[in-house]
């Protein structure tokens, strides 16, 4: 065994009872002080590898080398003892305690048997200075940032001399500024000779702190390369398989009349607190207007108050001049808003129902699927195999539940139904969330296609890549207000991500 | 691993039959048959012959065809009750309240058949069935306007409804509605002209097994094939997405209510003018809490209702008779009950696993041949 590897796994192979083979014959290394990513599509087996290092799921074969010395880890707690530690995509934090006593919990007292807490948390503070973090020990979890509350995980599983540091997905719930930060910590945390693994599936991720990238598709290994020999098209082509277009054909086009135009729009929800602030905005035909920022600012309740799903306490919908605020969902239905909601499972589908029954969802009242005041079920099943070959939704039959597909055929269920109705505005939230790369490619284009048809787009997503793909103009969202607008482009990336922090972007 | 595997082929092969014939057909029978045999073995540890049980039991259903009749007239109300839980299940409201809403029906059916005179039998019986389907609706109505308005869990006020419904019964009879002769606590009977005609003298048997019979038909035709049925399915699956869809949420619950409170309404109706022809305190033996199990027996299909009502009737009337000669309590027919939902619900359970797990496993298939 060569020394500078901090781990190797030798054929790791592991299936779930449900017989889904979530990983096959997994072998790679990590060096000392590497920063490793483990890049692969959603569903690639990038959890379950990592969650079996960690303890938490046991592999089926294959051997976990760590320091040259072959050892089985059945527990976290052993992970931890062999300085493996892992920050999961949700936190494993007590919001009522304070940050020392987060980072201590379950740890044996040093000294006495009981704690000094003073003492402890002048430690940490000295212990996360020293490895490039800041923190305040004695703050309440629940006060803090997301960003900040990532960090006390990480200062968490280092306090317990964790030096091979595994993070799930870290970056989906940060700012770009936050990732900024982040990626700053790893690079001067490797510099210590810390071991790094980061898991994502973003590729200008891996460009920007690998030093070695392995790109898992389907359970497998498809190769493991350093950062220099890669390019994102490479890495692309690894992950999915097949060639994959970046550039989204997007023509230059003159917006048409106005389509939505939201004005002075307030909601209160519980305990009086301000969901949404003095909310204005305007969407016109032809025009795909993004809102960006991250989540839990507001976006997903304007959603709902513009689809009629949520009525705001003051303020004016205007739907081609017609005031829609505090109308009906079905009446917004009628006046051609179609939604893509934010989850699909919760909204936007029934899952034990047919394909054929969730592409009428809305339009269940329809002559066209009517006879006689029945449900006409032979044009039902026919809309829906024709919707199915025009959208190509993979499955089995249109019979099929809808729970039954992968999520990227469920979500062409719904932008397809939603498209179909020929909106003449369409808001689309998270249209893409948890799809891989092909799904979102196409469901991309089909939004474009909507642009060029006319249609009026709203498009709200966390994830600026979207929002900067598709938009011809941004908005930023913090705390229930709009606190800038931007043009597309990329040149206002700095922009928008002081804007999504909360930052107020300078006056230009 | 291998009693696993036998499982999933064997549900593989009931998956072959179109689920509607499953829910109503395939998988109560499956239920009954393997529930017959557990009690068997239960009858054997505690010393008595089930072969001699089964038999007497078998005598009491298909014996003859006076006990056949008896049977069909316990299944109706059963039916009935069962077909109206199903549709409130359906929506996602745990109508509890069967056994309340059958004594509404029946009360308002009686007073209407009592005091109505002069009309012919048709319309008189016309206005009894629609003073029963109204009773109930109406007492269902009250516990879904609760959970809309107020959000009242309605398992709780259908529950409390069950109790004021009765007690309120017991205080009619000995008081306002009691009958004229002031000697029992009943009602007068209704008129002639409100009795429901008898279809195979000389048993009891009238029409109202088969009112009941194409009430569940009708209602199931409702639930899957009209756009008001779709929307209460939907409702009832996914409340978000029914609202998103553009649905009237309140209202669906509150129609399937109505529908659900009728249905056990009209069951009362039928016991008043086919059988009793008068109302008492007792009248029913509890019909509204084993239209529960009917409904649950039928995985809350209406069509379904008709078999397991029919099953749940036979057993009811046969361990009578199982009591009489081979000195069984009749409560076993309780435990058979017990059993075969139990079954039931397992069975569809897995039966929808592994068609479930087929379907994601094709589906997953052409998706990778996407690539
Ligand atoms: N606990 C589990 N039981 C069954 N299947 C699982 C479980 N966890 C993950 N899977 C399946 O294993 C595969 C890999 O999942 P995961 O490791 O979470 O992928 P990734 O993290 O790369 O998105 C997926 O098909 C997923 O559905
Ligand atoms: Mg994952």
């Amino acid at each position: 065994m060569e020394m500078d590897k901090r781990l190797q796994l030798i054929n790791i192979s592991k299936t779930f009872p449900g017989g889904v083979q979530a990983n096959k014959d997994v072998s790679l290394d990590v060096k000392r002080g590497e920063i490793h990513c483990l890049l692969g599509e959603n569903g690639a087996g990038k959890s379950t590898l990592m969650s079996i290092l960690y303890g938490e799921y046991h592999p089926d074969s294959g051997e976990i080398w760590l320091n040259g010395e072959k050892i089985s880890i059945p527990t976290p707690k052993i992970a931890i003892e062999h300085g493996v530690g892992m920050v999961h995509q949700h936190f494993m934090l007590v919001p009522t305690l304070s940050v020392a006593e987060n980072i201590i919990m379950g740890m044996k007292p040093l000294a006495s048997f009981l704690w000094d807490m003073k003492e402890i948390e002048k430690d940490i503070a000295r212990f996360a200075v020293e490895r490039g973090m800041k923190i305040n020990p004695s703050a309440l979890i629940s006060s803090l940032s997301v960003g900040e509350q990532q960090r006390v995980e990480i200062i968490k599983a280092l306090y317990r001399g964790v030096d091979l540091l595994i993070l799930d997905e870290p970056t989906a719930v940060l700012t770009p500024q936050e990732t900024h930060d982040l990626f700053e910590t790893l690079h001067k945390l490797a510099e210590q000779d810390f071991s790094i693994i980061l898991i994502t599936h973003k590729m200008n991720e891996v460009m920007e702190v690998a030093d070695r990238v392995s790109v898992l598709r389907d359970g497998r290994v498809i190769g493991t390369l350093p950062i220099a020999n890669v390019t994102p098209a490479i890495l692309a082509r690894m992950m999915v398989g097949r060639d994959v277009s970046f550039n989204l054909e997007k023509s230059e086009r003159a917006y048409g009349e106005p389509v939505l135009r939201v004005q002075a729009l307030n909601l209160i929800g519980d305990k009086n607190r301000q969901i949404l602030k003095d909310i204005a905005l305007e969407v016109c035909s032809g025009e795909i207007v993004g809102i960006a920022g991250v989540d839990g600012n507001g976006q997903n309740q304007l959603a709902l108050c513009i689809t009629g799903l949520m009525k705001p306490t003051s303020g004016h919908i205007l739907f081609d001049r017609k005031e829609m605020a505090g109308k009906s969902p079905l009446e917004f239905l009628k006046t051609g808003v179609g939604h893509i909601p934010e989850d699909r499972h919760a909204m936007g589908l029934v899952m034990e129902d047919s394909v054929a029954d969730n592409f009428m969802l809305q339009r269940y009242n329809d002559k066209f699927f009517k006879k006689l005041g029945f449900l006409n079920m032979t044009a039902i099943m026919e809309y829906a195999k024709k919707l199915v070959k025009f959208f190509d939704v993979r499955t089995n039959s249109v019979k099929t539940a809808a729970g039954n597909l992968s999520g990227g055929n469920q979500q062409k269920i719904i932008v397809g139904r939603e498209i179909d109705r020929n909106p003449k505005l369409l808001v689309a939230v998270q249209p893409t969330r948890g799809l891989d790369i092909g799904a979102t490619e196409y469901i991309h284009k089909q939004l474009l296609q909507q642009r060029e048809k006319g249609a009026a787009l709203l498009l709200i997503s966390t994830e600026l890549e979207e929002i900067l793909a598709l938009s011809d103009r941004i908005l930023v969202m913090f705390g229930g207000r709009i606190v800038g607008e931007t043009s597309a482009g990329r040149a206002n990336v700095d922009k928008i991500g002081l804007l999504m922090a909360g930052m107020q972007a300078e006056k230009e | 691993m291998p009693a696993k595997k036998r499982n999933s082929s064997f549900f593989t092969f009931i998956n072959l039959f179109p689920q509607i014939l499953q829910q109503t057909l395939i998988l109560p029978a499956l239920a009954l048959v393997l529930a017959l045999l557990i009690s068997a073995v239960l009858l054997m540890i505690t010393g008595y012959d089930p072969l001699t049980s089964y038999s007497s039991m078998w005598e009491g259903v298909f014996g003859s065809v006076r006990v056949f009749t008896e049977v069909l007239l316990k299944s109706t109300p059963l039916i009935l009750v069962g077909t109206g839980i199903a549709v409130a299940f359906r929506c996602g409201v745990w109508n509890i309240g069967g056994e309340g809403q059958f004594y509404a029906g029946a009360v308002l059916a009686t007073w209407v058949g009592v005091h109505l005179s002069g009309l012919p039998p048709v319309l008189t019986i016309a206005a009894v069935f629609a003073a029963g389907v109204l009773g109930g609706g109406f007492w269902a109505v009250i516990p879904g306007w609760l959970k809309v308005k107020l959000k009242v869990n309605e398992v709780v006020s259908t529950i409390m409804l069950n109790y004021i419904m009765i007690g309120l019964t017991s205080f009619l009879v000995t008081g306002p509605m009691q009958e004229a002769k002031k000697l029992f606590p009943q009602t007068d009977e209704i008129v002639q002209a409100a009795r429901l005609p008898n279809i195979l003298p000389p048993t009891r048997l009238n029409i109202g097994f088969l009112v009941a019979v194409v009430t569940a038909i009708i209602i199931a035709i409702i639930l899957f094939r009209t756009p008001l049925g779709y929307a209460i399915r939907t409702v009832g699956q996914n409340p978000e997405t029914a609202r998103y869809a553009g649905m009237k949420v309140n209202q669906s619950i509150i129609i399937a209510m109505l529908l659900s409170g009728g249905a056990a309404g009209l069951a009362g109706a039928i016991e008043v003018s086919g059988l009793t022809w008068r109302m008492f305190a007792t009248i029913s033996p509890g019909y509204g809490f084993d239209g529960i199990a009917v409904a649950l027996l039928a995985s809350n299909n209406p069509l379904g209702t008709i078999l397991s009502g029919f099953l749940f009737g036979a057993l009811r009337a046969s361990s009578e008779l199982m009591q009489m000669n081979a000195k069984i309590p009749s409560v076993l027919f309780k435990v058979i009950q017990g059993l075969t939902i139990a079954f039931v619900i397992a069975f569809s359970l897995l039966s929808r696993k592994t068609a479930d797990e087929r379907e994601a496993e094709k589906s997953e298939a052409l998706t990778a041949s996407e690539i």
